[in-house]
């Protein structure tokens, strides 16, 4: 089982402190949701996470401290997907599906035959075996995404880290990404997933963290975190409540006129 | 076929082509030498033609082969480090640096006082460039500053190459910084070879070893790091290695442009956009296009001395504009 524990995580860039004294912990396989308006600290706490951000406080992954984590074994335990999907070549999506065997390669050598196992798996988990052989940049966006996820997941770490992976696609593939996503928490990985859409986050995640101004400001079940008062304080909106699948899920539905600044 | 199974053959014929090139430049120049005979004219060492062989053809085709796969790779590594597929070994001001220090050598008028004071002058001109570029760039590594830093080295370094040339002492050694500059492997003995090769091989090997880092890095810095890649390390094998390398290239050459640019470009597609594959095809094909080059220098005017960096870049920027206009046609 793999343990998250966040304590005090404070990361300053200059005067501004972009995460304040961030806390919670994760003891189990869930699907964790980190949304909060534009601005909020989503994607600093996310790298902050995989060991990518410099931070005050401290970050443990099984009890040991990220920072004093050799590379290697933070890179077998941590999967991790950017907002960027950028990939500066126009290498064969299965090359980039390979780049995430890198952490299990010994010292020299290319690709094994068990790396290509993995790779070609999780492309077909991912429903991109056919493009193996297809340059990258011919794909579409939605491609594209389902590549980079099917990267992370041929890296097999023990959680796994999206920044706003649905972004820009469309409806179809934005749930079949949290399908999947759904999956590996299944298969025993905590998944932390950084969401704008609300309802999405709503209907597929198990927790939700929202952030506001780099603030942690509610930490629980979809329905705890997104109730009328914190839809209204924090995004400035309200929301139809809605029941998908038997599950409490928002729909935003209008802007509140604010009076005076928050 | 796919690339995987091209790449093989590919090594294969760039390293084909390079040991051809390599015994044509043993045996193209004023005096015809059969590479039929090549063998006995070394083993016959009274011989006019071993001579030849021994005190100018083979140092000329080391230094090519040797040089040109430095280039090669360098700029590869710099294409796949930097992500920018217009980075060379130029770029970060090394080769300015380097041409700065010989410069001033042959200004100073230490040519005449030791026959190793250019290339070591020009060595030393390369390791101040790269130390200047790392303490400016510091512990951020970001890449637009490892950039601009090189651009800036680049620009004070050839505006002090035009005081030296603005000051020179005499039109003779105006002449001879000018002539030096353009890039050359006439002349050059076994002891330049003996004096740039180990620099080209400590060199090489920093470069040969960022492969990996390099491939990852095609996902952005963010992923790189996450998949494992320390990406100081990166930089320090990129940059010193270049600095290394080149300088002690440019050390017994003189500036030869184009090389590390163009070689990376043409290869990138039939090695299917993989770095860390470019590496070592681009090592191979660098020699191969230098050892071309020296041969043209040879063959297209003997009688005159016709500068291989003059020959590069007149091969080489055209060729340059011809692949734009064919990659603008395709993405059209």
């Amino acid at each position: 089982m793999i343990r998250l524990d966040c304590d005090s995580v404070t990361v300053r860039r200059g005067a501004r402190e972009t995460l304040r004294g961030i806390s919670f912990s994760c003891d189990r396989p869930q699907l964790v949701g980190v949304i909060g308006p534009n601005g909020a600290g989503k994607s600093t706490l996310m790298r902050a996470m995989t060991g990518l951000q410099a931070h005050a406080g401290s970050i443990r992954w099984q009890g040991c401290e990220l920072a004093a984590m050799p590379a290697s074994e933070r890179a077998r335990l941590i999967g991790y997907m950017p907002q960027e999907r950028t990939v500066h070549w126009p290498m064969e999506c299965i090359e980039v599906v390979l780049l995430g065997r890198l952490p299990h390669r010994g010292g020299v050598g290319g690709a094994s035959a068990e790396d290509l196992r993995q790779a070609r798996e999780a492309m077909e988990r991912m429903d991109v075996a056919g493009f193996a052989r297809r340059p990258f940049d011919t794909l579409s966006g939605g491609e594209q995404a389902r590549v980079l996820i099917a990267r992370m997941l041929a890296q097999a770490p023990h959680a796994c880290i999206a920044d706003e992976p649905v972004n820009g696609l469309d409806p179809a593939h934005q749930i079949a990404l949290m399908q999947v996503l759904a999956d590996l928490v299944a298969e025993g990985r905590p998944v932390f997933v950084s969401l704008h859409d609300l309802t999405l986050a709503s209907r597929w995640c198990d927790r939700l963290l929202l952030l506001d101004g780099g603030r942690l400001v509610a930490d629980g079940t979809p329905g705890e975190v997104l109730d009328e008062n914190r839809l209204a304080g924090v995004y400035g909106i309200r929301a139809e409540h809605i029941d998908i699948g038997g599950r409490p899920s928002v729909v935003p539905s209008h802007l509140i006129a604010r009076e005076g600044p928050r | 076929m796919s690339a995987d199974r091209r790449y093989p053959l590919l090594l294969a014929g760039l390293g084909l082509l390079a040991a051809l090139l390599f015994l044509a430049s043993l045996g193209i120049g004023q005096v015809w030498i059969d590479p039929m005979t090549l063998t006995a004219a070394f083993n016959d060492t009274d011989s006019a033609e071993a001579l030849i062989l021994a005190e100018i053809r083979l140092p000329r085709a080391l230094l090519g082969a040797g040089i040109g796969a430095i280039l090669g790779l360098s700029g590869a590594v710099l294409q796949g480090f930097l992500r920018n597929p217009l980075a060379e070994p130029g770029l970060l001001g090394i080769s300015a640096s380097a041409s700065l220090g010989a410069v001033i050598a042959i200004y100073a008028g230490l040519t005449a006082l030791h026959p190793y004071a250019l290339p070591l002058c020009a060595l030393a001109g390369a390791l101040v460039a790269v130390t200047l570029v790392q303490m400016l760039v510091g512990r951020s590594g970001d890449i637009l500053v490892i950039i601009l830093a090189g651009v800036a080295l680049s620009s004070l370094a050839g505006a002090l190459t035009s005081l030296a040339l603005n000051l020179s002492p005499s039109p003779f050694a105006a002449l001879e910084i000018v002539f030096w500059m353009l890039g050359s492997l006439t002349d050059r003995s076994l002891v330049h070879v003996g004096l740039a090769l180990p620099f080209i091989a400590v060199g090489g090997v920093m470069l040969a070893l960022t492969g990996r880092a390099l491939d990852a890095l095609a996902l952005g810095s963010d992923v790189a790091r996450s998949l494992g890649v320390n990406l100081d390390r990166t930089r320090v094998l990129a940059v010193v290695g270049t600095a290394i390398g080149v300088g002690g290239a440019t050390a017994v050459s003189g500036a030869i442009g184009f090389v590390g640019l163009i070689v990376p470009h043409l290869l990138r597609p039939l090695v299917g956009h993989r770095p860390s594959r470019l590496l070592p095809a681009s090592a191979l094909g660098g020699a191969a296009f230098l050892l071309a080059a020296d041969i043209a220098v040879r063959v297209v005017m003997p009688e005159r001395d016709l500068k291989l960096g003059v020959v590069t870049a007149l091969l080489g920027a055209p060729f340059f504009l011809w692949l734009l206009i064919s990659l603008r046609g395709r993405s059209a």
